[in-house]
């Protein structure tokens, strides 16, 4: 009953949610907003202990469509969008809760908004029909321009159609790529459908055509990660929304892409992708996103950007280790894919504190208020650290088993990426000193006060989370690791046959 | 039924619908001739159209519904699904005018009841093009439908733009239509029949097409790309569009339009399906349309403008409909034409609404703020918007969805990829009508406070609004109906046997 039903009711309550959002008096929104995201949270939850690692795509519910050209509504769970979902649904009651007194106009519509993107952000990872994927990845594209055009910052309108028409411009040719690959299936087996198997198993007999269709895609899915170069969207978007939008574009949104590489660019096209040549280039991309994110992060006289270009370096390391395609690397790019939501997100809350207090997000502006709010500051560290991938944290294990995964493949790019850590160290280390630590030398800054119960409650699931994978990562890597296997299985036949569970099972 | 045009009473029962509407149109007539010149009798005259095209839809609903078709290939007209739905949207699109048309000619104080009488005789018009199975009575549905139109253009006599809008349009109209004569003289000439299915029998014998038939094949096209309004002749359609009263400008902007896309597809797919000659000149109108419509558009500050470059650019998606062939194509060109139907009337309407009296120029920025005063009426500007830009959810979405499928599967994926390249274009210009409605300031306290319809307005913009949204989500009874109908119309030298269902079931997976 559950498994049959859940993944309907997780992509129908939050549109009905939104619309009684608009519907209940305005004071009221974000009260009906908090409570639906917590009953959806509270829906997908049982996600984690009924799903079963080894059984591959479970809860699936398979609906009819539009039958006229085989689009069906498929629906389904594996190993590697498991995470993503229940960081979905993780995300958005703390991005209510953020939002709390940061929004105060058109609160209706922000919430109602918020809400129908969530819908579209599980979808995206639930899909198993390419129509629908499609279709949820173009969604989730207008709540997200609302909410960065309409309750973002000063240069909101710049930041909202760049990310709109960055984002639009290679889906809609990812969008030619699905009905070629439908076309091909449906001539190959007379059969026309959009399902995800059905064109996955008629992918092997493309030919030289696979090369741009994998170009299409991988166009679709580098724009959002973002790869190097396709990133300076992100900045402006990042910078410009307001809290809870900077947190679901970081935690959820740049996680699309990756899965996109992970879902559909690297299982339909294996020899493209593992071409030697667009193995060095995306490699080469990963690496200069790690470095290139890291160093520009370090000159960042605004804080919230400082962590929108680290955000390029994290994803540069997902990269890395899906392109590796060990068991290690796979795993720990998915655990990054996590770990990146729950610290930037956490980062992302806590300048927006920083900012409703000050009304400024300049490392400048601050300086030694530690003393005055030591709570606030002592959670910034323990997120900062986390960011940086200390021993203990989650961000750590990600990273160390992207390198160690990683090393067996590329051993000179892993050797260049692991820099990409000392980096990280110096930029959020030196923002940290500047931040909280040196002289409290601005008299503003002698009355902020400390983070109140609310602020509270939307950071300690962070820290929770935060410790709890850094120090026992086991449960996830556990539900991932069947899915990475099977996905490097289908990449590279025959890696996998010798099973390498050491580093991974076992961290 | 299969009705043979050679006896007498079986031919009027073909032409039931257009019977039943010159009926009507003779009855408004009669009507005008006595009662003009209050609202009141705007009024009565608006309803009368309503229930004037409501009969006819009925009537031809009564025809698909018995399954009507006409025997052999050389009538002067046809009776196939195609001509059935292309007639209900001609409709749909009157109607749809007529109801944002109360307030507006209101407001304006165009007090004339013949403005309904005129619609009445363009949609007589485009249904006798859509059913015209000769060219020659393709060419008499045209002239129907241009006067007609010529004279609404110009409709706000007061006004000089209207002037200027219906004399171009009518000085440059004469011409095509004289390019459309000269071509059917030519192909006359080259063939000996006027009758397009005997045309293409007569085609399909000879081994190679006559300069003469080529020739005007393509004073045929020119002609055709100027009702369409396709680059390059394109260039009277900002200029009409803009001092046009607003509603006639939507109902050129869809009916006009559809009706001229439905003449031509008849005549290149049934009469010249064996001339391979203009599948490459529809390329490349398609390609030059969609690119420079897209790119005019970019520019424009006016909405009514932006608008027009915009239907400009949709006429390109429709010939890359027209572009790749035959039944899928067809099937693509009349779901994306619902479409655009409904999207473009619903932008065309919130225009309506906001156009001050005697003030025409609204600029995109005008529209400032407008979510905060009506936000039912800015969320439904941007449904249409989003519905334009072929997004997801969104009739715009399926009907283009559509046309790539169709274009992809004829292989044409060089013209699915500009096709979709284009689109991106089109966002330029389609969103900035939503970031001005939701993001900006309103200018003044006052500035919107005169927007509004009337109570038949809003419910043409509340049809349209779901309309969109139902077929964007849901659209396998639109699919239904415009398979049968794009495979209803064939090339006449393969009338028998009837081509194969297209193969698209699916079992489950």
């Amino acid at each position: 009953m559950y498994a049959r039903w859940v993944l309907i009711a997780l992509l129908a309550w939050p549109v009905l949610a939104g619309l009684v959002v608009l519907l209940v008096p305005a004071r009221m929104a974000k009260q009906v907003a908090l409570v639906a995201s917590l009953v959806e949270f509270a829906m997908s939850v049982p996600l984690w202990w009924t799903f079963v690692p080894e059984a591959g795509m479970q809860f699936v519910a398979n609906h009819a469509w539009i039958p006229a050209w085989g689009i069906r509504f498929t629906v389904g769970v594996d190993g590697i969008s498991l995470f993503l979902v229940l960081l979905t649904t993780f995300l958005v009651p703390l991005s209510v809760l953020g939002s709390w007194s940061y929004i105060t106009k058109r609160e209706p519509g922000f919430y109602a908004l918020l809400l129908i993107l969530t819908t579209g952000m599980i979808g995206v990872f639930v899909a198993l029909d390419l129509f629908l994927f499609y279709v949820m990845w173009e969604v989730m594209l207008i709540p997200m321009y609302f909410i960065i055009g309409v309750w973002g910052g000063d240069n909101r309108l710049y930041a909202a159609i760049k990310f709109f028409i960055y984002t639009m411009f290679g889906s809609l040719l990812m969008l030619v790529a699905i009905l070629v690959l439908y076309l091909h299936a449906g001539r190959v087996t007379g059969t026309y459908s959009f399902g995800y198997a059905h064109v996955l198993a008629q992918v092997g007999s493309l030919g030289l055509s696979a090369w741009w269709l994998f170009g299409a895609f991988f166009l679709a899915f580098a724009i959002k990660v973002p790869l190097f170069p396709f990133h300076t969207w992100l900045p402006d978007a990042h910078v410009e929304a307001p809290t809870a939008g900077s947190v679901i574009l970081a935690g959820i949104l740049l996680k699309m892409g990756t899965y996109g590489f992970l879902r559909f660019a690297l299982p339909f096209f294996p020899a493209v992708a593992l071409h030697p040549t667009v193995q060095l280039g995306i490699v080469v991309l990963s690496l200069i996103g790690i470095i290139y994110g890291g160093l520009v992060a370090m000159v960042q006289p605004d804080f919230k950007k400082l962590i929108a270009y680290s955000s390029v370096a994290h994803l540069g390391f997902v990269m890395l280790g899906i392109w590796a395609l060990t068991l290690q690397s796979v795993q720990g790019a998915l655990l990054i894919m996590i770990n990146h939501g729950i610290s930037t997100g956490a980062l992302f809350f806590l300048v927006g504190m920083m900012y409703e207090r000050r009304h400024s997000r300049l490392i400048e502006a601050y300086g030694g208020i530690a003393r005055v709010v030591p709570l606030f500051a002592a959670i910034l560290t323990i997120v900062s650290l986390s960011s940086i991938a200390l021993p203990g944290t989650n961000g750590f294990v990600g990273e160390f088993l992207v390198l160690l995964g990683s090393f067996r493949t590329y051993p000179v790019a892993t050797a260049i990426a692991t820099t990409g850590v000392i980096i990280a160290a110096a930029y959020l280390l030196t923002a940290l000193q500047r931040l909280i630590f040196n002289p409290l030398d601005k008299r503003e800054n002698e009355q902020l006060t400390d983070l109140t119960p609310r602020e509270l409650a939307v950071l300690v699931p962070l820290l929770v989370c935060i410790l709890w994978i850094g120090v026992y990562p086991k449960p996830f890597l556990r539900r991932m690791e069947p899915a990475a296997r099977q996905l490097i299985e289908q990449v590279r036949p025959g890696t996998t046959a010798a099973p390498s569970t050491a580093g991974g099972g076992q961290q | 039924m299969t009705l043979d045009p050679t006896i007498y009473n079986e031919l009027l029962l073909a032409l039931l619908p257009e019977i039943v509407l010159t009926g009507w149109a003779l009855v408004l007539l009669l009507f005008v001739a006595w009662r003009h010149q209050t609202v009141r009798d705007l009024r009565i005259a608006g309803w009368l159209t309503l229930v004037a095209f409501a009969s006819t839809a009925i009537a031809i609903w009564w025809l698909w519904w018995n399954r009507t078709g006409i025997e052999g290939i050389a009538s002067m007209i046809a009776a196939d699904d195609f001509r059935w739905v292309a007639d209900w949207l001609f409709l749909a699109a009157a109607a749809l005018t007529v109801l944002i048309s109360f307030r507006y000619l209101e407001r304006e104080q165009l007090l004339a009841p013949e403005y309904y009488v005129l619609l009445v005789f363009a949609t007589l018009g485009m249904m006798v093009m859509a059913a015209g199975s000769d060219l020659m009575v393709i060419f008499l549905g045209l002239e129907l439908m241009s006067v007609a139109v010529y004279v609404l253009a110009g409709f706000d006599r007061r006004r000089a733009r209207s002037a200027e809008a219906a004399l171009k349009y009518f000085l440059l109209g004469a011409f095509a239509s004289g390019f459309l004569l000269y071509g059917i003289a030519l192909v006359y000439g080259a063939t000996g029949t006027t009758n397009i299915g005997i045309i293409g029998v007569q085609v399909s014998l000879m081994e190679r097409p006559s300069v003469m038939l080529l020739a005007g094949l393509a004073l045929l096209l020119v002609g055709f790309a100027f009702k369409v309004a396709a680059v390059p002749f394109h260039t009277w359609a900002p200029d009409v569009y803009d001092g046009a009263p607003t509603p006639v400008t939507a109902f050129m902007a869809t009916g006009v339009k559809a009706a001229a896309f439905a003449a031509l597809f008849r005549v290149l797919i049934t009469g010249f399906a064996n001339v391979a000659a203009w599948h490459e000149i529809v390329w490349w109108l398609a390609v030059v349309t969609m690119v420079g419509g897209n790119l005019f558009a970019l520019g424009q500050r006016s909405l009514k403008r932006m608008l027009a470059y915009s239907s400009v650019a949709h006429a390109g998606y429709l010939l890359v409909a027209l572009g790749s062939g035959r039944s899928a194509g067809t099937s693509a060109f009349l779901v994306y034409l619902v479409a655009y139907t409904l999207m473009t009337l619903g932008a065309f309407a919130v225009l309506a609404a906001k156009g001050r009296a005697g003030e025409s120029d609204v600029t995109i920025d005008d529209l400032a703020g407008l979510a905060a005063r009506r936000p039912w009426l800015a969320f439904a500007l941007a449904v249409c918007m989003l519905s334009l830009l072929g997004f997801p959810g969104t009739a715009g979405f399926i009907g283009k969805w559509y046309i790539l499928i169709a274009a992809t599967s004829a292989g044409q994926n060089v013209l699915a990829a500009i096709l979709v390249l284009a689109s991106v274009v089109s966002a330029g210009y389609y969103l900035p009508v939503i970031m001005a409605m939701y993001m900006k300031p309103e200018p003044t306290d006052a500035a919107h406070v005169d927007v509004r319809l009337g109570r038949v307005g809003n419910a043409a913009i509340a049809i349209v609004v779901v309309g969109l949204l139902l077929f964007g989500v849901s659209p396998n009874r639109l699919f239904d109906l415009a398979r049968s109908a794009g495979d209803s119309l064939r090339p006449a030298a393969t009338f028998t046997p009837p081509p194969p269902p297209a193969p698209s079931q699916t079992p489950g997976n």
